[in-house]
Order: C-alpha cells, then sequence, then structure tokens
C-alpha cells in the first residue's frame, strides 16, 4: 500500500474513532453550539445598537462565522492533548500506521464540530434578521471556505497540543491568541476605525479577508462607511483568504508532524 | 527474537539504560524484572519504537528498531502499563479499530474482534464502554489490543500493576494460556512472584543494569543453600533453640527471628540432611515445634541479595508482613 493511500486510510479509521467519541460527549459540543448563539446575540443587542441597527447585524454574520472557526484550533488541541495525556497516543505509535494519520483523523474529524457551529451561526443570523440574498452556488461557496478555514485552524491546534502535551495547557495556549487575532480584524468592526498600525494588521489578517469574503458570497452589504482595510488582501479577500489557509495548512502540518516524530525522542 | 545489544539511553543526566544486553529466543516468555525507575518502561519503550536509543541497538523479528521501525511495529504488539484503551469505545470497537490500524481489512478486523472477546472473556461487555469497564477487564481489553495481529512478538509493560489479587491471577492465567504458542513475550514487572510464576527466563535490572539473568532455578540457585524455617511452640524455648543451632550450623549463619519470637530462618547448608539433624537436636533437647520446613530462597531473596534492597515497597502480594529482625 502507498504511503498515501495508507494515510488516507489510517486517517479516516482515526476520524471514525474521534467521530464515536465526540457524539458520546455531548458536553464537548455545547461550546461549539453555545458561543456562536451568545456571540451573536450579545454583538447584535449590545453592542448592535450603537454600531448601526440592522445593518450592522447582516454585516456582523460573517464576522462571527469566521471568528467560530478559529475556535475548531482550540477543539483539536484539547481532544489531542487528551489522547496524547491517556496514552493512546502511544499506542497509536506503536502500531505499523502512517504517522500523519493520527493528527489528520483529528483535523478532519473537528470538521464535524465546525459545521455545526456554522449551522448554528446561520440559524441565529436568521433569526436576527441575517439573509442570504447571492445564489446557492455562491452561499455554497462561502461554506466551504469556512471549512478550509477550520480546517486550517485545527493544524495550529494540533500543534499546540503536541507542544504542550498536557491538556490544561493546551486548553489555554489554543484559547488565548484566538481573542487578539479575531478581534484585530474586520471580523466585528470597520478596519478603518482602527489606529494606524493596527489598521495594517487587520489588513492582512486571515480572519479579515475571511469575513469580508464570506459576506460578499452570501450577498451582505456592510453598513455606510465600514472597510475591510486596504492594500492587496483587502482587494482580493477570497483568493486571500484561500492562499493563507493553504500556508498555514502547509506549515502548521509540517511542524505539526515533525513534532510528532520528536515525542519520541523524549 | 528479540536481540538487544549495547543498549544504552540517558533522559538529561540520568543514564536510565547502561549498555544492557539481552537475548530472547522465539516462544520465550522472558521477564525484565526490577524495581520502579531500575529501565524497564525504557526498556519497552525502545524495543516498541516509542523512544529512540542514544546507542547500542535492538532487533526484533530481524527488524532494527532504529532502522526499520516500521517494520519493528508491524511485527509487535504492545500493551502499556496504563491501559491506553479508548475509554469512549466499546470494547469491540476498541479492538476493530486496533485491528484497522494494523492494516487488516474491516472484515477481518470485526472477525478477529469477536474471536479476542470471546477468549478473554469480555463478550458479555463488548458493547459497553471501555471506560466502563473494571481494571481487571481494561487489563484484558488492553492485552487482547496486543494481539490482534497475532504478532510474533508480544511486549507487555507491568501487566498487573495496580490490578486487585483476583484480576492479577486473571491476567497470568490470560497470558499464560492466550498468548500462543510460539509467540515471544517480554513483560516487565516489579513483582518478583509474577516473573516467577510466568517466566522461563528472566533478568534483574537495577540502575539501567543487567545485574543477574538466568531461570527462575538458577537464579534461586546461584544465591545457594535451601532454608529452614522453624516455628516453636513455646517462646521462651528461643534461647536454647539459637543455642543448638549454632551448634549445628555454625555461628557464621545466623538465626533471624521474626517478631513474634517463635519463628527463625536459618540456612540449610546440607538441605534435608540438616533439617533432620536440627529435628532431632531439638527433639533431645526437649524443645517442641509446631512447624518445620525446607525451602528454596524465594525470588525475594534473589532480589534482596542482588541489590542490596528489598523489592518495591508495594512488593509480592504474597509476601509476609512480618518485620524480620537479626538475633
Amino acid at each position: 500500500m502507498s504511503t498515501l493511500t495508507s494515510a488516507a486510510r489510517d486517517s479516516s479509521v482515526i476520524a471514525w474513532r474521534n467521530l464515536l467519541t465526540v457524539r458520546r460527549t455531548p458536553g464537548a459540543l455545547v461550546t461549539g453550539i453555545v458561543q456562536p448563539v451568545i456571540f451573536v446575540f450579545l454583538l447584535a443587542f449590545v453592542f448592535g445598537g450603537s454600531l448601526g441597527g440592522a445593518p450592522y447585524r447582516e454585516f456582523l454574520i460573517g464576522g462571527i462565522l469566521a471568528q467560530t472557526l478559529t475556535f475548531n484550533s482550540s477543539f483539536t488541541a484539547v481532544y489531542l492533548a487528551k489522547d496524547l495525556q491517556l496514552g493512546l497516543i502511544d499506542r497509536f505509535r506503536s502500531l505499523p500506521m502512517s504517522r500523519v494519520a493520527v493528527i489528520l483523523g483529528r483535523t478532519t474529524s473537528d470538521l464535524a464540530t465546525g459545521s455545526i457551529s456554522i449551522v448554528v451561526t446561520m440559524v441565529c443570523g436568521l433569526i436576527i434578521g441575517w439573509r442570504i440574498t447571492e445564489g446557492f452556488g455562491s452561499a455554497l461557496l462561502a461554506i466551504l471556505l469556512l471549512l478550509l478555514f477550520g480546517f486550517a485552524m485545527s493544524w495550529i491546534g494540533a500543534f499546540i497540543a503536541l507542544t504542550a502535551r498536557s491538556v490544561e495547557v493546551a486548553q489555554s495556549l489554543g484559547l488565548i491568541w484566538l481573542f487578539p487575532v479575531t478581534f484585530l480584524s474586520g471580523a466585528f468592526v470597520s478596519v478603518d476605525s482602527l489606529p494606524g498600525p493596527l489598521q495594517a494588521i487587520a489588513s492582512w489578517n486571515p480572519v479579515t479577508a475571511v469575513a469580508t469574503s464570506v459576506r460578499e458570497l452570501f450577498g451582505n452589504v456592510s453598513p455606510a462607511g465600514y472597510t475591510s482595510g486596504t492594500g492587496w488582501a483587502a482587494d482580493n479577500p477570497i483568493l486571500y483568504a484561500v492562499i493563507s489557509c493553504v500556508a498555514v495548512i502547509a506549515l502548521f502540518s509540517t511542524v505539526a508532524v515533525s513534532q510528532y516524530r520528536r515525542i519520541s525522542r523524549r | 527474537m528479540i536481540s538487544i545489544d549495547q543498549l544504552s539511553k540517558n533522559y538529561g543526566t540520568f543514564r536510565a539504560l547502561d549498555k544492557i544486553n539481552l537475548q530472547v529466543d522465539q516462544g520465550q516468555i522472558f521477564g525484565l524484572l526490577g524495581p520502579n525507575g531500575a529501565g524497564k518502561t525504557t526498556t519497552v519503550k525502545i524495543l516498541s519504537t516509542l523512544v529512540r536509543p542514544d546507542s547500542g541497538e535492538a532487533v526484533i523479528a530481524g527488524n532494527s528498531v532504529t532502522a526499520d521501525p516500521t517494520a519493528v511495529r508491524a511485527s509487535i504488539g504492545l500493551s502499556g502499563q496504563y491501559a491506553a484503551v479508548d475509554e469512549k469505545l466499546t470494547g469491540h470497537e476498541n479492538l476493530v479499530m486496533v485491528g484497522r490500524l494494523y492494516g487488516m481489512s474491516r472484515q477481518e478486523s470485526r472477525a478477529r474482534a469477536r474471536e479476542l472477546l470471546h477468549e478473554f472473556a469480555i463478550v458479555d461487555v463488548k458493547d459497553k464502554r471501555a471506560g466502563a469497564y473494571s481494571g481487571g477487564m481494561r487489563r484484558r481489553l488492553d492485552l487482547a489490543s496486543a494481539l490482534v495481529f497475532r504478532p510474533p512478538v508480544v511486549i507487555l509493560d507491568e501487566p498487573t500493576t495496580g490490578l486487585d489479587p483476583r484480576g492479577r491471577l486473571d491476567t497470568w492465567d490470560v497470558i499464560s494460556t492466550l498468548v500462543g504458542e510460539g509467540t515471544t513475550v517480554l513483560l516487565t514487572t516489579q513483582y518478583l512472584e509474577e516473573a516467577d510464576q510466568l517466566a522461563d527466563r528472566i533478568a534483574v535490572i537495577d540502575s539501567g543494569k543487567v545485574i543477574a539473568e538466568g531461570t527462575s532455578d538458577e537464579l534461586k540457585v546461584s544465591l545457594g543453600a535451601e532454608r529452614i524455617t522453624l516455628t516453636l511452640a513455646r517462646r521462651d524455648s528461643l534461647d536454647e533453640t539459637l543455642r543448638i543451632l549454632e551448634r549445628i550450623i555454625g555461628v557464621s549463619n545466623r538465626a533471624q527471628t521474626d517478631s513474634t519470637g517463635m519463628r527463625l530462618t536459618v540456612p540449610a547448608p546440607l538441605g534435608q540432611k540438616t533439617l533432620l539433624q536440627v529435628l532431632d537436636a531439638l527433639n533431645s533437647g526437649g524443645i517442641l515445634v509446631t512447624e518445620a520446613a525446607l525451602s528454596r530462597p524465594t525470588l525475594d531473596d534473589v532480589f534482596l541479595d542482588l541489590t542490596g534492597k528489598p523489592a518495591s515497597p508495594e512488593t509480592s502480594p504474597s509476601q509476609s508482613a512480618d518485620a524480620e529482625v537479626d538475633v
């Protein structure tokens, strides 16, 4: 069996096992479900009023979708760290299976959590008046882009878990960077409203690109005067979003797998 | 089947393994006996390719753990100290998963899982999550996972640590009956009794070095003579008894008396003959004994003799709790 097919096969076994685990511990899904609900209603009705009312609510959903998918990384980090801590990874590593499979299976199955979050966020959006105004194909592309983004974020989480190696550390490390990364972006505000240097960061932040692309693909109009920054990334959000996802996957899959191998030199 | 040559591993400045050499023949059950921190788990981790050695070589079924770890993984089954079963999966699912990861087809994995669930007497709980299993059942499931692929070499890292006596006996049973004929087994243990019961050959390791190797009998013989254990009927006959023993066995071999002052252990240089001499002398001296036994040294004695310290504090279950004092 070639390396590629065995990697795919082993990953699917691991993903199957992960999904069974998720199904049997629905408590773990609470974060994935409750969090977007809280964010949608909190931002729509607490901040939304001063930020522009109905037009802001339409704008908001794209941002929350992008933000929600970054949290995929923390799910991956925690689940993988748990497997490491319980010694399951040791069993996997003593089996003649693909070295990538444990991580690839994880990042793939965590897309299920991501998908649930997407559905929940969209339903909340519909409740507060957000609508899809572009066609079905375009909406589908938006969802695919979000899944690609969530997948990329998962690889960052995998790297964190394999570096931290304890559930507690993985949990806090896996969460803490998400806040600056999601808020220093055009996910919730107009990039123009940020001070100079932060504007540049937000303009090139992939979260901005994902949020902007999703709005475009769903046909959501930003409130008057809202911008998603300046520069090539801001002008080509979809292309930039895809490129940055691919780059993150390439980089973090490399470091995560090498970290996985390195555990053996303990 | 397993060949370990000059294997060394350091963790920082701590020397976990210091040029270990071991040979395990095909079909043999080999016991690696030592206290906590002796290097047992490090050896297991190197053999199962989880850890790379700093120097030296280990070859399993013709494949080097450093040069061809993938081939090694395909020829071993590992059952770890911490019983790494997936608690969220059922027993059946656990075994199917392992089979699939060994590269077996879905059908093959399922058939093999059913077979093992029967053999290991966990078929009644096969559809319950492993998290709900008792310690003994978990250990059996973990052991079964190691045998899914019918590997030629099975590595068991402290298979009974943390089990109650019943679970321990169960597990011994499983190891001696279910690990098939021709399968080579390397097991580590800190229980002398366990090595004695299960292993064809034993290596005693301490501080990363092999300090003795041989069959359980050989190790006991190397410690020397048999010993006599006496239980006196009356405590006040102790002094007289000691005098008699000294006369027969000599002053160099001091008797050990337990805290009750009624139970003594003395070496018997001539075995049965010494026992008869002792009983005869005690009889003439009018000293009543309620019990007299001739026995060979236990592995506990071997261990104490070799390492200069008793086996781990939490030692074999059958060991007597008597505090022995030098008289």
